[in-house]
């Protein structure tokens, strides 16, 4: 099966049911996308199919075939990525840090659809769980990005 | 680790002597060890012992590279707390190299890391007020053998010397030494016995809001944790525990469809468990969990079995009617004779439920047997020597040939100590041994649901008698339960185990009677510690019977709190700090601008040497609690950074919400209900309160940081919410009262 992962081809031998997360962490070695929960309920998998926010602990390898699937590792790489990793350091966001790759590619979703967000926007987009409780340096940080 | 551990005052420590903390029954057998500052080692002698002897620690903290940028081995171990950064921050201060010119890691096992009263551990909120002295030592002493190494390159005396961060100056010929080219010859150096410190108006980095390190690797995915490491040749394991703690696995009817499942390398069986290797962890998990075990009764009498009828809302009513008066653990005056004289008395039975830390990263262990007969492991630890000693247990070798490193912890809120059946290590290193080859050990987050240890259960009945004029003179508590630090570290049958009180003794108030106690009840589950450890429900039971006291004498619950405060002058400015910060006391009900009705709740605590003040403003909102404003006055005595305090205690407020609403295990028939945060909510987004932080120093012996935040919060909401309400709460979490109809 082949996989176009931050703008390279990558091909992958495993059984089509075998969720995205860890193609990405085992197969590929591409650990800045973490195992959570398994059941999409923290978010800290989250990866951008063709520009969406998904949660690929419950994406299987072969329904994103052929879609564009950037991670973690690539957002510097983009220009949204860009402003929300400035952001991120600039309102010094993380704590422990481990559901942070997940809360940039969310944030990162949302300002390639939504580049004006209101709070609402906001509160929709940003979900993911943070078991530090850096909710408000978050919404800080997607302002701030959505103005840089 | 609770904050009863004794720990020696700063102010009567030597300046110059090792520290050197006795730690009554803590660390059994770890005691009076010395611990002593020493030499920055050079990088050469750190590779030369680990040639002589692979496993043997490297003796050292500082490495300062040719490029003048420093390596620091740090003894505490970052799981986003900041201590890295503070690590920095008080090392670089004295060694006079910018914090940002850092790069720090977890040290691994050895003596010269014991910086925790004889022992090392994060956590207890203490690596940095126990540690501020001797690392500002350590980083002075450093700069004084780099000092003398430009001295003697330069040919110049070294008074004539002095230092700019990263290099040695001669202002008399400007000449400029970096560090980097002497870091070399200074390391030769001995280590100077006195030393002197900066005078504290002359820093410029501790007290500052100084940028963590780990922040943009944290925010591009390149940060590594346990979890992200790969060794060579590694097979990847699940494991599949048995349901009750104690069962054991019998037979498995599908062994050899299993053992034909893609990837699949071996099966085993472990105490309590069964496992999979394969070549990735997906194939691994997804085999195990197809294995059909047969899981056995526990045999009579073993250890920590979990009863087959065991119930937590059993065990709760349990606790709430155990009989008896208890062991007493704070007294003061005669609280039974004032309550039999006084005008009135009031009772109430307070509960608190099992919570799970909940840390993001799930558990895992790396184990490798080396040729060399040693044993390397990666592990989330917050206790790198306990973890050394029991592994070397498990594998049956010296502990000198068992290699830890610690990574960085993906959050661990008292996670990841040393607790029996809740670290997957002893597995990785069984199921290594059997493969003979690298094993990586992940838990799912369902397995880890069903091995965490919990946040012991908690009752409390208090008795309080309030005089004519309405103000209390006596207040009886009896805690029901058990504590951890009795649990892991040894509990005397007639002594108290402070982690089961902390939060109802040690309070502040000016009341002349009372008595404290608590009565011991073996807690079936696996308890642990969890960020607060007793403080997180011990301050919510005393703090909300607190303004049931005000309540039943007519009292205004701050008011009440200043007055008995009149003699503290550090707690009572506190308190005006924190109503000052939420615009002047008002408890409500009043109407916000949005046309909700809401009301306010104020809460103390005084936890890890810190004092704390909080205020919560919340509604009512489709039968539940809404938390709009969490603000917080902290007084740590003196900090080291304070853009790290605020987020601290951001992320206290956040967890301490998280248990005041939501959380909740819940245990039927010796089973946790919940296998997934699907049915362990925990804190979403949209729940997150403002938080407002003020940061008083008052000057005080230096306290703790981490925790402190969070044991004021749920009493502050839930004081909140019972003016909205008009009921008292005395259970948690909020959600499973139903306050439909009272919102307004």
């Amino acid at each position: 099966m082949e996989l176009t992962i931050n703008g390279s081809a990558h091909q992958v031998d495993v059984e089509p049911d075998t969720p995205l997360l860890w193609v990405l962490r085992d197969t590929l070695g591409m650990t800045g996308t973490k195992y959570g929960c398994g059941v999409a309920q923290c978010g800290a998998c989250t990866v951008l199919i063709d520009g969406q926010a998904t949660r690929s602990c419950v994406t299987s390898v072969d329904s994103v075939a052929g879609m564009a699937i950037t991670t973690i590792e690539a957002i510097e790489q983009d220009a949204e990525g860009r402003k929300v990793v400035e952001a991120w350091v600039a309102n010094q966001v993380p704590q422990c840090g481990y559901c942070q790759s997940g809360q940039v590619m969310a944030a990162t979703a949302l300002l390639k659809q939504t580049p004006h967000p209101n709070e609402d926007d906001i509160a929709d987009a940003m979900m993911n769980l943070c078991r530090c409780g850096t909710y408000n340096a978050i919404s800080a940080a997607v302002r701030q990005a959505a103005q840089a | 680790m609770n904050d009863m551990t004794p720990i020696r005052d700063r102010s009567t420590r030597s300046e110059d002597g090792p520290l050197n903390v006795s730690r009554r029954g803590f660390l059994g057998g770890a005691a009076a060890l010395v611990l002593s500052v020493t030499i920055p080692v050079r990088r050469a002698r750190a590779q030369a012992t680990a040639a002589v002897a692979a496993g043997t620690r490297v003796n050292a903290f500082l490495e300062i590279r040719p490029d003048s940028t420093v390596l620091f081995r740090s003894a505490f171990i970052e799981g986003g707390q900041g201590v890295f950064t503070a690590m920095a921050q008080i090392v670089g201060e004295e060694l006079d190299v910018d914090p940002t010119q850092f790069v720090v890691e977890g040290a691994p096992p050895g003596p010269d890391y014991l910086l925790t009263g004889g022992g090392r551990f994060t956590g207890g909120s203490m690596s940095v007020r126990m540690s501020y002295d001797t690392m500002r030592k350590l980083g002075a002493s450093a700069r004084q053998m780099l000092l003398k190494a430009a001295a003697t390159r330069l040919g110049v005396p070294i008074s004539e010397l002095s230092t700019e961060p990263g290099r040695v100056m001669h202002t008399a010929s400007g000449r400029a030494v970096p560090y980097g080219d002497i870091a070399d010859a200074a390391a030769e150096l001995p280590v100077p016995a006195d030393v002197v410190l900066r005078s504290p108006d002359s820093f410029r980095w501790i007290g500052k809001p100084v940028p963590r390190l780990d922040v943009r690797e944290k925010s591009t995915g390149r940060a590594q944790y346990a979890i992200d490491l790969t060794v060579e040749g590694m097979l990847h394991a699940a494991v599949q525990h048995s349901p009750r703690l104690g069962g054991e696995p019998g037979a498995l009817a599908n062994e050899p469809e299993v053992q034909a499942m893609p990837g699949v390398h071996s099966i085993h069986r472990l105490p309590g468990a069964v496992a999979v290797l394969a070549n990735s962890w997906w194939r691994a998990r997804r085999a195990v969990e197809a294995l059909q075990v047969t899981w056995t009764e526990p045999a009579a009498n073993t250890a920590h079995a979990m009863p087959a009828d065991f119930s937590s809302d059993v065990h709760k009513e349990m606790l709430k009617t155990t009989p008896g008066e208890g062991i007493v653990f704070e007294q003061e005056g005669d609280a039974a004779s004032a309550l039999a004289g006084a005008a009135r008395v009031i009772e109430a039975t307070y509960d608190a439920p099992y919570l799970v830390h909940g840390q993001l990263e799930p558990p895992s262990a790396m184990a490798r047997w080396n040729k060399d007969g040693t044993l390397e492991l990666w592990i989330p630890n917050q206790a790198p020597e306990m973890f050394q000693a029991d592994a070397a247990k498990v594998a049956g070798i010296e502990t000198g040939k068992v290699i830890v490193h610690s990574p960085m912890l993906g959050g661990f809120f008292g996670r990841h100590f040393l607790y029996q059946t809740a670290n997957p290590f002893p597995q990785a290193i069984v199921l290594a041994k059997a493969a003979g080859r690298p094993v990586k050990l992940i838990w799912s987050r369902e397995e880890e649901f069903l091995r965490d240890t919990l946040r012991p259960m908690g009752a409390v009945r208090f008795r309080a008698g309030l005089d004519a004029a309405g103000l209390p003179i006596a207040l009886d508590a009896v805690a029901v339960g058990e504590g951890p630090t009795g649990r892991w570290f040894g509990r005397q049958p007639h002594k108290v185990d402070g982690s089961a009180v902390e939060g109802i003794a040690g309070k502040v108030y000016a009341i002349p009677n009372r008595r404290v106690a608590q009565i011991h009840v073996d807690d079936p589950a696996i308890i642990g510690f969890w960020r607060s450890v007793g403080h997180s429900m011990n301050d919510f039971f005393y703090e909300t019977f607190f303004d049931e006291m005000a309540e039943a004498g007519r009292q205004d619950p701050y008011e009440l709190r200043l007055r008995l405060l009149a003699d503290s002058p550090r707690h009572s400015n506190l308190l005006r700090a924190v109503a000052d910060l939420s615009g002047g006391w008002k408890r409500g009900p009043f109407t916000a601008k949005d046309g909700t009705r809401r009301a306010r709740g104020v809460a103390m605590a005084s936890p890890f040497g810190s004092e704390v003040a909080t205020i919560a403003e919340v509604s009512l909102r489709d039968g539940g609690v809404v938390v709009h404003d969490v603000w917080v006055a902290i007084d740590p005595g003196s900090i080291v950074n304070p853009a790290i305090i605020e987020a601290q205690v951001n992320s206290a407020v956040a967890l301490g919400l998280s248990s005041a609403l939501l959380e909740e295990v819940v245990y039927v028939d010796g089973m946790p209900q919940a296998r997934n945060f699907d049915g362990y909510p925990i804190l979403p987004p949209d729940r997150m309160p403002r938080v407002n932080v003020r940061i008083v120093e008052s000057g005080a012996p230096m306290g703790g940081v981490g925790e402190p935040g969070l044991p004021g919060v749920p009493p502050a909401v839930v004081n909140a919410a019972s003016v909205l309400t008009g009921e008292r709460i005395r259970s948690l979490p909020l959600s499973k009262l139903d306050l439909k109809g009272l919102e307004g």
